[in-house]
């Protein structure tokens, strides 16, 4: 005969874990790390491998070692944050530079805060914009896709980014149209010599796929992706009819780490705010700052900048914007 | 067929109707009936019988003290034992009192026939004379919480009914004896509905059924075909749909504001399908609220039942009649796996609110060691009420009473859809909960010092 167990209600769980919903989003990543080893071959694996590694490596080590916690290996956070750090490079990228990236990531951007759920920016984010002031050359040298066994010696060129900075400085609406097509976009496929960014922004429709996969998991809700990309539109769209130096809206939401950032950083649980009402206002912000960054700021990206900044508002939205409450409406049929 | 529902929160528990087809039989006779004093929310009732006492079937043994309370009956007959304390539900020691059975003796007046009888037929049935007899029979809500029915009845002069909602929507899993009842006693349960829109003077009456009952709807809505008043209301499964708020918001689309608003405030009145069924057997069978039907189930029960309990039946031994419970871990519960209340033993006897044994078994009884917050947001989208559970449990860990009053932890009404959608297995309510009490300990006593002004 057992034992007779008591506790507070509820007694029924939905199962849902924390693991899950990492594992889902590594899995939602999947599309988009198959098609940058197809588009960048031997780089991006051994980038994004060596980023897994560390990031694990590191958390294993500073939980054991520095904090004598049992270790936190098992809900998967790390390795998710190794990914999306590797995703977040180019993939020429150092062997030796990424093991800083990495230490920053979990070091300083997770667990100086204390671990999973306390931290106030995102972590793979943190380690990719120390690595980006750090190391700024190496940084935004893009390798040309499809060099299977290049690594650290692949032939770089310019992306879509650098291009559309350059038609704005110099007002010349001209050079915008040797950007690759949409459809082109899209798909990844590079033509002209162009350079396509880091590993995780090739390819869009990729990228797509793992935001259908997340929603219908219910992993993520579509407030924080679609509030993002709907401001990029709108506000570039907007730019582009005014001035024509400014890229075509679609361009500008398929170039660079724009769905990336949407879909997979700006939607980080523990950064972004709790409520739907809070996670639009977030998204919008974020949507906005991209897109004053890529086209008045001095880097061509923006995407990893403004959702740093929105981390840091998080608290505030989270104080001061609270849900529909039950009751709050005045009655409809009245 | 459009289906309705609440309009915030909500989660998908798993259905676990596992006795759904098993008709109810009457639960054996207990050796000793033991009747807990306070069964419904309220003063506790005054004993009136003494050690030693012969009592019948439907002998009042307590009555009621104070406005917002119940008079008890006895369901068996026998002799007063003593009047002792006892572990009910809740976990507390209760003042309750203890009857040897003997036989099974029944008061006169109870009309023990199975006729149906029906308002047409009772013009001398006025609304006061309803209310009177609902108040009288020790009627309360039959769906857990207890609150004296006949209060619900007299609404105060600033609200007025418009209708009268039915509550059939069961949403707790694993429950099955409001779906029995209907499926068993459909005509009375009419006839009830139709007391209840009489006594509180309303031609509207809904009755909200969730549609994993298809039976169900199909049933009522036959029987209520030629009645143009009463509306069967099929309902989109979503927990908790039986919370009275939720069932007015998806049945009228109107939201009950924030406390001391009631349902009545916004024009309705609920009651659960068995209380409508108290209320038939209380008004037209001069049968006092001692006998419920209660589902005893669980995974591991050789066979999950429904049962017609005399209350003061112990749990123990309605379970030994399915089989006895499994030879592993077991939480026992008063109520389904959502809200129910685990026992400490299983001599707690049955109330007049215990829908529901549900016994829990294995890894199902304990509950899994809890991770740190992720801020995922989950428990704020499931949160039926529209709070922020994360923010409720923290504030309530830190005891800052004067902030959690602020976030209306007041409007919670504990139906842990947030501790069950949390991936981290936070054990968000039971914090709440703990601060929810604080911070209404200090409303009452703040109101209390303003009264004495």
């Amino acid at each position: 005969m057992g034992k007779l167990i008591v506790s507070l209600s509820p007694h029924a769980h939905g199962l849902d874990s924390v693991e899950r919903n990492m594992r889902g989003v590594i899995i939602a990543l999947l599309p988009a790390l198959l098609v940058s080893f197809y588009y960048f071959g031997l780089g991006s694996v051994v980038v994004c491998l060596t980023s897994i590694a560390s990031c694990m490596f590191f958390e294993w080590a500073i939980t054991k070692y520095l904090l004598r916690r049992p270790t936190t290996l098992s809900d998967c956070s790390a390795m998710l944050t190794g990914l999306l750090l590797g995703m977040n490079l180019p993939s020429n990228f150092p062997i030796w530079m990424i093991l800083i990236g990495s230490l920053v990531s979990i070091g300083v951007g997770k667990m100086t805060f204390g671990g999973l759920g306390c931290n106030i920016f995102n972590p793979a984010l943190v380690g990719r914009c120390f690595l980006l002031v750090s190391f700024p050359a190496a940084m935004t040298s893009w390798p040309v896709s499809g060099q299977m066994d290049a690594y650290t010696d692949a032939v770089t060129g310019a992306t879509p980014l650098s291009l559309m900075k350059t038609a704005i400085k110099t007002g010349n609406s001209h050079l915008l149209e040797n950007l690759p097509s949409s459809i082109d976009m899209l798909l990844g496929n590079m033509s002209n010599g162009m350079g396509a960014g880091t590993m995780g922004e090739v390819c869009a429709l990729a990228l797509l796929l793992g935001l259908v996969y997340m929603l219908c998991r219910r992993i993520i809700t579509w407030h924080i992706p679609v509030s993002i990309i709907a401001t990029v539109l709108v506000f570039s769209g907007l730019l582009h009819l005014a001035n024509p130096i400014y890229a075509n809206p679609l361009q500008v939401i398929l170039s660079g780490g724009l769905l990336l950032g949407a879909i997979f950083m700006a939607t980080d649980y523990v950064t972004s705010p709790m409520t739907h009402r809070g996670q639009i206002i977030y998204g919008v912000a974020i949507g906005f700052l991209t897109v004053a960054i890529r086209n008045w700021g001095s880097y061509p990206e923006g995407m990893s900048f403004a959702i740093l900044i929105m981390n840091a508002f998080t608290p505030l939205i989270n104080f001061y914007v609270k849900p529909k409450r039950f009751g709050e409406k005045p009655a409809a049929n009245r | 067929m459009k289906l309705h529902t609440f309009k915030i929160g909500g989660v998908h528990p798993e259905d676990n109707k596992l006795s759904s087809d098993v008709v109810a039989v009457e639960a054996a006779l207990p050796k000793v009936a033991v009747f807990p004093l306070s069964q419904h929310i309220g003063a506790p009732a005054k004993p009136v019988v003494g050690k030693g006492d012969k009592v019948k079937v439907g002998t009042m043994i307590a009555e009621a003290s104070g406005f917002v309370s119940a008079p008890i009956f006895s369901s068996v007959s026998g002799t007063v034992a003593k009047i002792d304390t006892v572990i009910d539900a809740t976990g507390y020691q209760k003042p309750a009192i203890f009857i040897n059975v003997e036989g099974d003796e029944w008061e006169d007046r109870i009309d023990r026939s199975e006729t149906l009888e029906t308002l047409a037929n009772h013009p001398e049935l006025t609304p006061e004379e309803i209310v009177a007899r609902v108040k009288d029979a020790g009627v309360t809500g039959m769906g857990g919480a207890g609150f004296p029915t006949f209060i619900k009845l007299t609404p105060p002069p600033t609200a007025k009914a418009e209708c009268v909602i039915i509550n059939g929507v069961e949403c707790e899993p694993y429950i099955t004896a409001d779906y029995r009842l209907m499926m068993e006693h459909p005509d009375e349960i009419l006839v009830g509905l139709d007391l209840l829109m009489k006594a509180v003077r309303v031609e509207k009456g809904f009755i909200g059924i969730e549609e994993n009952k298809p039976e169900a709807i199909r049933l009522l809505t036959e029987k209520t075909a030629h009645d143009p008043r009463v509306e069967v209301v099929p309902l989109k499964q979503k927990y908790p749909q039986g919370g009275e708020k939720q069932l007015v918001d998806a049945v009228m689309n109107r939201q009950v504001p924030a406390p001391p608003a009631i349902p009545v405030s916004v024009g309705a009145v609920v009651q659960n399908v068995g209380t409508a069924y108290a209320v038939y057997q209380a008004v037209m069978k001069r049968k006092p609220l001692f006998e419920r039907y209660t589902t005893v189930t669980g995974k591991r029960l050789d066979h999950p039942a429904n049962f017609i309990v005399r209350m003061g039946t112990p749990f123990g031994q309605l379970i030994e009649a399915c089989g006895g419970l499994p030879d592993c871990d077991n939480k026992v519960l008063a109520g389904g796996p959502m809200m129910g209340k685990a026992v400490l033993n299983l001599d707690v006897p049955v109330c007049k609110g215990t829908n529901s044994v549900t016994v829990l078994s294995g890894a199902d009884a304990h509950r899994q060691s809890a991770q740190p917050c992720i801020r995922c947001g989950k428990c704020v989208e499931a949160c039926p009420m529209g709070l922020e559970p994360y923010l409720l449990a923290t504030l309530s860990s830190l005891k800052d009473y004067d902030r959690l009053e602020k976030e209306e932890v007041t409007s919670c009404i504990s139906c842990g859809s947030c501790q069950f959608t949390c991936p981290s297995h936070r054990p968000i309510l039971d914090n709440i909960l703990q601060g929810k009490g604080a911070v209404m300990g200090i409303i009452k006593a703040r109101n209390a010092a303003k009264q004495t002004k």
